[in-house]
């Protein structure tokens, strides 16, 4: 069996959403380059609503999927259900992923989650901080 | 289909697979077998070893099969430990940038009372005799270096490292997976005590190797069982596999000359041409390298994707990059010679062998150039390196 599931090769090879938002409302910045990978969200959001949502990758295959399949999954979505968004439902949207691959989807739910909090931020709107843990260091997915 | 990780496995040559072939029909005996049948796959298993010694200037019963070059490597330095704890000596030299085969066995060996030194290996991947001389002490039992560096290409001095450790009275092992049958070796000139080697690394047979032991040097067993291979190997021998990197070997020596000219020029066009992209390196020694080897750092990408994307163009190479490694880190070996994580996990290893040609590097130039671009382009790391706000390693 491939490593990677056609649908990552899917979203691999043909990234949705790559690029930026220069005005954007929220922008989000997760992973370091020690690890190997960081992803960067920037969303647009009218009325609560993700109207337009881009993303840049620095990381491997499923990485740059994962970001591809995470933007697809938010975009046109309220807030509230943006911040359901689990690495597991990016995950499973692509067919999975290798288990030594699945920090990618992990980085990818972080990545949103950053930028909804940077969103919030500048809006000044008031969230339970416990939506929003701290990523913290790599050990989480690298330890 | 561009083929350019040829130190990762070779093609077999038709020369091996013909041998194999006429093995696994006709002389498929046991050689430990009595009749004829049996002796006939003796004589095939014999004849092989001479042919593999004469390679390498040993004797044949200096050669002793094993199932690779990792097995051949076990052996090696479980021996010479051995050896050298009877005498109470329980010192090890290598180097930081060994294969794992090397480096595992070694770690063992410290859980085992052994005290193992790395010496450093440089900018460019090597080390010097002067740099062996100085860490050999009364209590050295081994040294270990290899021949040529499997990822960065980087050719060792190892007759200046053999004459070293004959005079200091040391053994001395090789691993010569990289370098057989693409450079000369003389284990006797060169004052090798033992030398690992594997088929599948010249056009022969995976899953066969041979250890080199000069006569004096004892072998422990790592397999224990029957008394083929004098009693230091036991398992009935694989003659298919042998006869068939009996006659790569062969092949490949008998046109090293002429196959390291035409491979090295190909490299060295290679090298150029991925030279002229912007915050690249190249990695590894740039003068006394493997003649097939090519290996770059590309600043502000990510090895698997640059894989996955020359996959796609039909090109096969590998990648240091911790992705690809199936571990969390990059390269033990980039990180030996310096490299920053953020740049050995943009590292992009292609070696080419005889059968690459000049339209296969002008497709790999065209390529990899391209790719870079594109990943640079949506790769965040790179976007703030151009922008300034992180500074540039490259």
């Amino acid at each position: 069996m491939a490593l990677y599931s056609e649908k990552v090769m899917d979203h691999f090879r043909n990234p949705r959403n790559v690029g930026v938002i220069e005005d954007a409302d929220g922008v989000g910045e997760v992973g370091n380059a020690v690890c190997g990978d960081i992803m960067k969200i920037y969303l647009k959001i009218e009325d609560g609503i993700v109207s337009d949502v881009k993303f840049e990758t620095f990381g491997c295959g499923s990485a740059i999927a994962s970001s591809s399949m995470a933007t697809e999954l938010i975009k046109g979505k309220p807030l509230s259900k943006v911040l359901q968004l689990t690495n597991k439902a990016v995950a499973e949207a692509l067919d999975g992923l290798p288990a030594h691959k699945l920090h990618c989807s992990v980085l990818a739910e972080e990545a949103i989650r950053a930028a909804v909090k940077d969103y919030y931020d500048r809006q000044r709107i008031a969230y339970d901080p416990k939506d929003f843990p701290d990523c913290g260091s790599c050990e989480g997915c690298h330890g | 289909m561009i083929y350019a990780d040829n130190a990762a496995t070779t093609k077999m040559s038709g020369a091996a697979a013909n041998a194999m072939t006429a093995c696994m029909q006709d002389t498929w005996g046991n050689p430990s077998s009595l009749y004829s049948l049996g002796q006939r796959a003796k004589e095939a298993l014999e004849d092989a070893r001479e042919r593999i010694a004469a390679c390498i200037g040993a004797s044949p019963k200096e050669i002793t099969f094993t199932s690779g070059g990792s097995e051949a490597d076990n052996q090696a330095i479980r021996s010479a430990a051995q050896l050298g704890a009877r005498k109470g000596k329980r010192h090890i030299i290598s180097t930081a940038f060994e294969h794992h085969a090397v480096l595992h066995t070694l770690k063992r060996l410290e859980g085992e009372g052994f005290e193992v030194e790395l010496l450093p290996v440089g900018a460019l991947g090597t080390v010097t005799a002067q740099q062996v001389s100085e860490a050999i002490r009364e209590d050295t039992a081994l040294v270990t270096i290899m021949y040529a560096n499997n990822e960065i290409g980087s050719v060792l001095p190892v007759s200046e490292i053999g004459a070293v450790c004959r005079e200091r009275g040391v053994i001395f092992h090789t691993d010569a997976v990289q370098a057989a049958g693409h450079l000369p070796i003389d284990v006797r000139a060169q004052n090798i005590d033992l030398l690992s080697l594997s088929a599948h690394k010249f056009h022969g047979p995976k899953g066969i190797g041979a250890l080199y032991a000069r006569q004096g040097v004892p072998l422990t067993n790592l397999i224990e069982g029957g008394a083929q291979e004098r009693g230091k190997r036991a398992g009935t021998e694989n003659v298919p596999a042998i006869a068939g990197m009996a006659a790569a070997l062969e092949e490949s020596c008998s046109h090293m000359a002429e196959n390291a000219a035409r491979v090295s020029a190909l490299r060295d066009k290679l090298v150029s041409g991925l030279s002229r992209i912007p915050r690249s390196a190249l990695n590894g020694d740039p003068v006394n390298r493997l003649p097939g080897n090519v290996n770059f750092c590309f600043e502000g990408i990510e090895g698997e994707s640059l894989l996955l994307l020359l996959d796609d163009r039909g090109i096969c190479a590998s990648s240091g990059s911790a992705c690809t490694s199936g571990s969390l880190d990059p390269s033990h070996v980039l990180l030996s010679i310096g490299r920053p994580h953020e740049v050995a996990h943009g590292s992009l290893r292609l070696s080419l062998c005889e059968e690459n040609t000049e339209a296969d590097i002008d497709a790999i130039l065209k390529a990899v150039p391209e790719i870079v671009t594109y990943l640079r382009n949506m790769s965040p790391l790179w976007k703030d390196k151009v922008s300034g706000k992180r500074a540039f390693v490259l």
